[in-house]
């Protein structure tokens, strides 16, 4: 049929079929551009500040450049954390053309451990910016850097980089007071500005060093830049340069800091010296301590364990948060309660045996003197530390009075203002025992806290503040490690202010506890007549906290007890008596007899006093 | 005198005169708006390359030879020697497979002495619808039922050859060659509309004969968001380019997705997002303007052919470049898989250039051969 069909082709039929499939294509190629241009109006209009942002987040990146950080000066102007110079081996992984040989090519060149590669391998897996630097290597040697200085033109992505790092020169006796700096981890960054820590190597951890770090951080440079896809800066959009961080000026003493630290020699304790004019602390010291600059890049497990696990506990600060019985030390406080009250006078005798019983047949309360001390007045009970006396004063005042005044003298609470971490060690009342023990408050338990012993626990700190306050005669400062930050006075976010005034009903009674404190060493019966022979008065008083509790009858033997259960030794001082300059605690923990502290204070007052240290501590002088 | 200078405008624009030498001054006309355009983008998304659009514009210089040359030959010798063209080209993509050499797992060029190599399936592109035409050019018009499973079967051979080499995207634009010159024979709108239904059951088993990385396309096509740094890069980044361009664009060489290399394949397959970044939709439209006006002058010299190989074949080619540039366009502003077809005569590179030439070439001839009436 087909074929027949052929003799009779209709060619303008044909013509006028194909013609007419051409124009359906014309429409259907119109329809199609119309789509594209539907799309291309969507994409560019209707979606086109969308697009707009994802074209400018692909391509504007922050960078940040951080500030060097504010140094910490002692009270002479002596740097005690400055930022030093050192020399990083880096590396840019985008631009090292065989990141797997590279181990071979540096070792030819340059020692690197093992951990420093584990630490470069698992750093290079997390996020970061492209052709940021990884440290492989710092604090290069004056010889590595010379060599890899040589050999560095063949290495493409590796480089030297100067950067600043936290140093803290005078290292362990500081380690307490002023804290110190250490690597960022992603804790550190949930509480602080994440981009202007980008580029930072460390962040204040403890002491002064965490308190402060806002001031000693400063503001991070912020630059805006354009990058192309494969994160290479491509031109700089805007900057804003870094604003270097706040020096901050201590009240701090660094000779005597060192001193301190160095009397306690091997005993464990603590130190803390104020200047009762400005409640400045001049020494905060906690011994055993470590040296601050292991933690500055990273502290390596083995350091940190070897520190955690010691027994001496060197990463505990003693200053701030050891918990002791204040012993003796308090018999100064506990008096002037009995006088504020009226449960005592200056002349009321009493008549002290070698023990104390609330009821005729009741528990015998010992003296640490077993053939008693006869007829004394208060000022007496100071002199010798009669502990009978204190028994029954407590026991007729009961433990609200004695909560009361004590809680003005900074006790039971977190007095101190710039470091983190202190403990509120424990001022008891009848509330907190109910709390605690579900048991009322009872005469016994007045008994012991007379003596600073039973349920009463202070920090060193807070005893130290409460010895300036006697100090100043009323005047009580919460203590505060800076004076200055940058050239103003320190002040931070809710910062308490430092000062209020304990007025006494009879005012006098200041100079009278001093001249009871002052005859406990002047005195030929006073429990620290050995500081006798100075050309100033000391006010002081001594006390030696149980550890150990003996049952009644026993005595205690030094020689036979084991050294970690003997007494805390303590001393509670200031001096010159009337116009002081200084106030100090110091606990020889397990130190035996109160002679050590007492002795270590005399130190530090002749050497205070009368800028006569020893010699070897001339390096810490500062610039006076 | 101004007489006489219009009528040496006349003679310049006298269609005779271009007849003589065989061009087909709208469509050249056209064809130069383009690749000047087209070249100005370039320029830029080659990242200023000087040395890249000079290789471009030779490029183009041989494929203007080669499209003035063909325009010579009257279309009744290209007529004769479709079959045989037909069956060597055929052959060539059977060496392809036996010895081609290729890139990224795909087997795709011939090598021939002196270092040079060739795509046998890009001139597939130009043979197809010659060897259909061909087919037709002695029968009655519409083809009958067996007629059109022979030219199906004709089509379906090299179809098959390219696609296992394998390249998708030429694979489409050989087989769509062939189906438009049926189309324009007159198929039946019921065998079209049967295979509109069929396209499901042909689209599953397509997926099945599909390599990984060809899925892949597809599914990063369906949802460039699941893989934003892998696969999914280039249509996010294309889209970006082209919707951070707005109305008027960010200007000449100030489109930052493109100078800071966030757009993959900028110079080529995806340079309609650099021109969408920098000139915005105006320059968009613009471009769209260039190509339709081939199309229409395509169309209109299919539409006035001599005869209906003529007319088969030119407007086969017309409409399959049109295909080239909806396609490219398309997958780049994320209508359509991406499938690895270039912007014709726009994007780098390619031998595409050359066959698009060849193709205008013959639309050339088809127009300027005919025997005056």
């Amino acid at each position: 049929m087909s074929r027949r069909h052929q003799n009779f082709r209709n060619y303008h039929q044909e013509k006028r079929l194909t013609q007419r499939r051409l124009f359906a294509a014309a429409i259907f190629v119109v329809l199609l551009v119309v789509i594209l241009m539907a799309r291309l109006f969507y994409l560019q209009v209707i979606e086109h500040e969308l697009y707009q942002t994802k074209a400018n987040d692909n391509r504007v990146m922050l960078i940040t450049d951080p500030p060097p950080r504010g140094l910490i000066f002692d009270r002479n102007g002596l740097v005690l954390a400055d930022n030093r110079p050192i020399h990083s081996l880096t590396v840019i992984p985008e631009r090292v053309e065989n990141l797997s040989k590279l181990k071979d090519i540096l070792s030819d060149i340059i020692d690197i451990t093992d951990s420093e590669w584990e630490d470069f391998d698992s750093r290079l897996k997390e996020y970061r910016r492209p052709y940021q630097s990884l440290t492989l290597k710092s604090q290069l040697s004056d010889k590595e850097w010379a060599k890899v200085a040589v050999d560095l033109y063949k290495l493409d992505g590796i480089q030297v980089e100067a950067q600043l790092t936290r140093y803290y020169p005078f290292g362990e006796a500081f380690a307490h007071a002023i804290g110190y700096v250490g690597r960022i981890t992603p804790n550190d960054l949930e509480r602080v500005d994440r981009l202007a820590y980008q580029g930072a190597l460390f962040i204040g951890k403890t002491g002064i060093e965490g308190f402060y770090e806002k001031e000693l951080f400063g503001e991070a440079g912020l630059s805006k830049v354009e990058v192309n896809a494969r994160g290479r800066i491509m031109s700089e959009l805007e900057s804003q340069s870094p604003v270097p961080g706040e020096d901050l000026h201590l009240y701090l003493d660094a000779r005597l800091q060192q001193y301190a630290y160095d009397l306690l020699g091997d005993y464990t304790g603590s130190v803390v010296a104020i200047d009762p004019a400005t409640g400045g602390i001049l020494a905060l010291v906690s011994k055993p301590a470590f040296d601050p600059n292991l933690f500055v890049r990273g502290i390596s497990v083995d350091d940190y364990s070897v520190l955690r696990q010691s027994k001496k506990l060197p990463l505990f600060n003693r200053a701030l948060r050891g918990g002791y019985p204040p012993a003796s030390t308090i018999k100064p406080f506990m008096a002037l309660a009995g006088l504020e009250y009226g449960f005592a006078s200056w002349t009321e005798r009493y008549f002290a045996k070698g023990y104390y019983q609330i009821n005729p047949d009741g528990r015998r309360y010992r003296d640490w003197k077993r053939t008693g001390h006869g007829w004394i007045d208060l000022e007496r009970s100071i002199i010798e530390s009669v502990d009978t006396y204190y028994y029954q004063l407590s026991h007729k005042m009961g433990i609200t009075p004695i909560h009361n005044f004590l809680s003005r003298f900074g006790f039971g609470k977190s007095n101190l203002l710039d470091l983190n971490g202190s403990s509120v060690g424990l001022l008891p009342s009848n509330e907190w025992k109910k709390a605690k023990y579900k048991e009322p408050w009872y005469p016994g338990d007045s008994v012991n806290v007379g003596i600073g012993q039973g349920f009463m626990v202070a920090t060193p700190v807070q005893i130290a503040s409460a010895t300036a306050a006697l100090a100043s005669k009323g005047h009580y400062y919460n203590p505060r490690m800076a004076n200055m930050v940058g050239s103003q006075p320190a002040t931070f976010e809710g910062d308490k202010g430092g000062v209020h005034d304990i007025i006494l009903n009879d005012q006098r009674n200041w100079d009278r506890m001093t001249n009871a404190m002052k005859k406990v060493i002047t005195d030929s019966k006073g429990t620290a007549r050995r500081l006798q022979g100075t050309d100033y008065e000391i006010a002081g008083k001594t006390g030696t906290g149980q550890v150990f509790s003996l049952q009644e009858d026993e005595e205690y033997d030094s020689d036979k007890l084991d050294k970690r259960l003997h007494d805390h030794a303590l001393f509670i001082g200031f001096a010159p008596a009337k116009n002081p300059k200084i106030s100090v605690f110091a606990i020889f923990e397990n130190g035996g007899s109160s002679s050590k502290p007492a002795d270590l204070s005399k130190q530090l007052f002749d050497a205070y006093l009368y800028d006569n240290y020893p010699a070897k501590y001339d390096y810490l002088k500062g610039r006076q | 005198m101004t007489e006489s200078f219009y009528r040496r405008a006349l003679v310049f624009t006298n269609a005779r005169l271009w007849k003589l030498v065989h061009i087909d001054i709208l469509l050249v006309g056209s064809i130069l708006l383009l690749i000047g355009g087209g070249l100005f983008v370039l320029y830029s998304a080659s990242g200023q390359n000087e040395a890249m659009v000079e290789r471009q514009v030779f490029r183009l210089i041989i494929g203007g030879i080669i499209c003035l040359a063909l325009a010579q030959l009257p279309p009744k010798y290209m007529r004769r020697a479709s079959p045989a063209l037909f069956v060597f080209i055929a052959g060539l993509l059977v060496c392809v497979l036996l010895f081609g050499v290729g890139a990224k797992g795909a087997q795709r060029w011939l090598s021939l002495p002196g270092g040079l190599r060739f795509q046998p399936s890009e001139i597939m592109k130009i043979v197809m619808p010659m060897m259909i035409a061909w087919y037709f050019s002695d029968k009655q018009l519409p083809p009958s039922f067996k007629q059109i499973v022979s030219v199906l079967g004709l089509i379906i051979l090299p179809v098959l050859l390219i696609a296992k080499q394998p390249d998708l995207g030429t694979s489409i634009l050989v087989a769509v060659s062939g189906i438009f010159v049926l189309f324009l024979a007159g198929l039946g709108w019921r065998y079209i509309l049967g295979a509109a239904a069929f396209a499901p059951i042909a689209g599953y088993t397509l997926w099945q004969v599909m390599h990984d990385y060809q899925r892949q396309r597809v599914l990063t096509f369906l949802n460039p968001e699941s893989d934003p740094l892998g696969s999914g890069w280039n249509i996010i980044q294309s889209k970006t380019a082209i919707g951070s361009g707005g109305l008027y664009g960010k200007g000449w060489m100030e489109g930052t997705q493109a100078q800071l290399d966030f757009l993959p394949e900028s110079h080529t397959d995806f340079i309609i997002a650099v021109l969408a970044e920098e000139f915005g939709m105006l320059g968009c439209g613009l471009l769209i303007l260039a190509y339709l006006l081939i199309i229409a002058r395509g169309l209109y010299i299919a539409a006035n052919a001599e005869d209906n190989y003529a007319r088969l074949l030119a407007g086969s080619l017309t409409l399959t470049f049109f295909v080239y540039m909806f396609v490219n366009i398309g997958m780049v502003s994320g209508i359509l898989p991406v499938v690895g077809v270039p912007l014709p005569l726009v994007s780098y590179g390619g031998t595409s250039i050359i066959t698009i030439m060849a193709t205008f070439g013959i639309l050339m001839s088809i127009q300027t051969h005919k025997r005056a009436r």
